[in-house]
């Protein structure tokens, strides 16, 4: 298959079914990740690039044999090593043995949330969390870098070519409240059920994109400036490791949420909010910026282009 | 009492799943464009909807009834508008539809 659209949309409907198979494996949190980031925004970003590069594969060189065979040796080792993985819901697992049972007796008096996978994420493994954050943020500053900061590529507010799509526009209307209202929910719902600020995040930027895919990219710009989402990336990962600066200076650990408050549970509670809230914005922040400048680039390539 | 809305969720269900097949085979086997996306768009709107409305006669608390009509509400108001988008963009890319009868004589076989 050499249609790269394809492929793409090949890749969505893959996330999600995989979001699917997580949900019925109980794994709702990663199920709402994978629908949100693999199925959701990935796509979008996807086409972003189609619509710079180019929509088809470029003819290789070599011929089918010797992906295949890289794909079957691959594919070969990997039910291999299945052979060495403990059964399915196996209480004996590795992954059942080491940390797991703490978190699952403990976390209910030590942090005080119903949703287990949020204390692990946010506090007991809260450094990893903070990792993942600064990994977006530099991807989000790696785009910046690699696509321009500047925000003189356009000329002229050309009107988007959405324009006479007016079912779209009434639909995008009535439908991005509710998106950001859901947003919102996942976000600071995200200590009693599943979500939390990754997804919450993805979310939060997913109506921003549809606003700028069916009203322009100007108009867009002019509800969250670019200047301000740069702001916004910095501020969220500043959020998160301020507050573990905060527990530090309270007299715990870097990230030791227990110092927060005047008792612990509570401390925590304040803890993984603020830490969740950074998270949501740092995501958002980036989500809306890289899509920003793919879709700014291509914007300016095809004014170039009728020129 | 309960069989009758057994009998009746049931029928929603078999509807829903039926038109879920025909819309299947319609978009494998349609001839051009715009009837597949026909046959798709059935599947999203009526199939959906028959669903829901079958699992809404089988669910037994109010929440779950009220989560199960959001999702049908949200279900009519973006898969019709995402065919229309589907449809517009084609026509806009340049996609004529064939009248019946014209179309290439390979697809009547």
């Amino acid at each position: 298959m050499r249609d790269l659209f394809a492929i793409v949309m090949l890749f969505g409907i893959y996330s999600l079914l995989s979001a699917g198979f997580f949900v019925s494996m109980d794994a709702v949190d990663v199920a709402l990740t994978e629908a949100a980031v693999g199925a959701g925004i990935t796509t979008v970003l996807m086409l972003g690039t189609l619509a710079l590069t180019a929509r088809t594969e470029k003819r290789k060189g070599h011929g089918p044999l010797l992906p295949l065979l890289v794909v079957i040796v691959t594919g070969a080792a990997l039910i291999y090593a299945t052979l060495d993985m403990p059964y399915f819901a196996d209480p004996d697992a590795p992954a059942h043995q080491h940390v797991a049972p703490r978190y699952i007796q403990e976390s209910g008096t030590e942090i005080g949330i119903p949703n287990i996978v949020t204390s692990v994420l946010a506090s007991y493994r809260g450094f990893d969390t903070l990792g993942e954050v600064v990994v977006i943020f530099a991807a989000g500053l790696g785009v910046l870098i690699l696509l321009g900061v500047a925000g003189d590529r356009r000329h002229d507010a050309s009107p988007s070519t959405m324009q006479h799509h007016l079912v779209l526009r009434v639909i995008t209307k009535s439908l991005i409240p509710l998106i950001l209202l859901y947003a919102l929910y996942i976000q600071f719902h995200g200590d009693y059920g599943p979500g939390g600020g990754f997804q919450a995040g993805v979310i939060f930027a997913a109506a921003f994109i549809l606003y700028s895919i069916i009203y322009g990219l100007n108009s867009a710009e002019r509800i969250i400036s670019p200047a301000v989402l740069r702001f916004l990336m910095a501020a969220g990962v500043l959020i998160f490791s301020g507050t573990g600066v905060a527990a530090l200076l309270l007299g715990g650990n870097y990230l030791d949420y227990d110092f927060l408050a005047h008792d612990p549970v509570h401390g925590q509670h304040v803890g993984i909010l603020l830490v969740e809230f950074g998270v949501g914005v740092t995501v958002t922040a980036v989500m809306i910026s890289v899509f920003f400048n793919f879709s700014g680039r291509s914007n300016a390539r095809q004014e170039t282009g009728k020129q | 009492m309960e069989t009758v809305v057994n009998i009746l969720s049931w029928a929603f269900l078999l509807a829903g799943a039926f038109l879920g097949i025909s819309g299947a085979v319609g978009l494998f086997r349609f001839p051009e464009f715009f009837t597949r996306l026909h046959a798709a768009s059935v599947t999203d709107s009526l199939c959906a909807a028959l669903i829901v409305l079958g699992l809404i006669l089988q669910s037994a608390s109010l929440m779950l009834i009220i989560k199960l009509v959001l999702i049908l509400l949200i279900l009519t108001y973006t898969s019709p508008t995402a065919a229309h988008a589907l449809a517009k963009a084609a026509l806009h890319g340049g996609l004529k539809p064939v009248p019946d009868g014209e179309g290439e004589p390979s697809s009547k076989s």
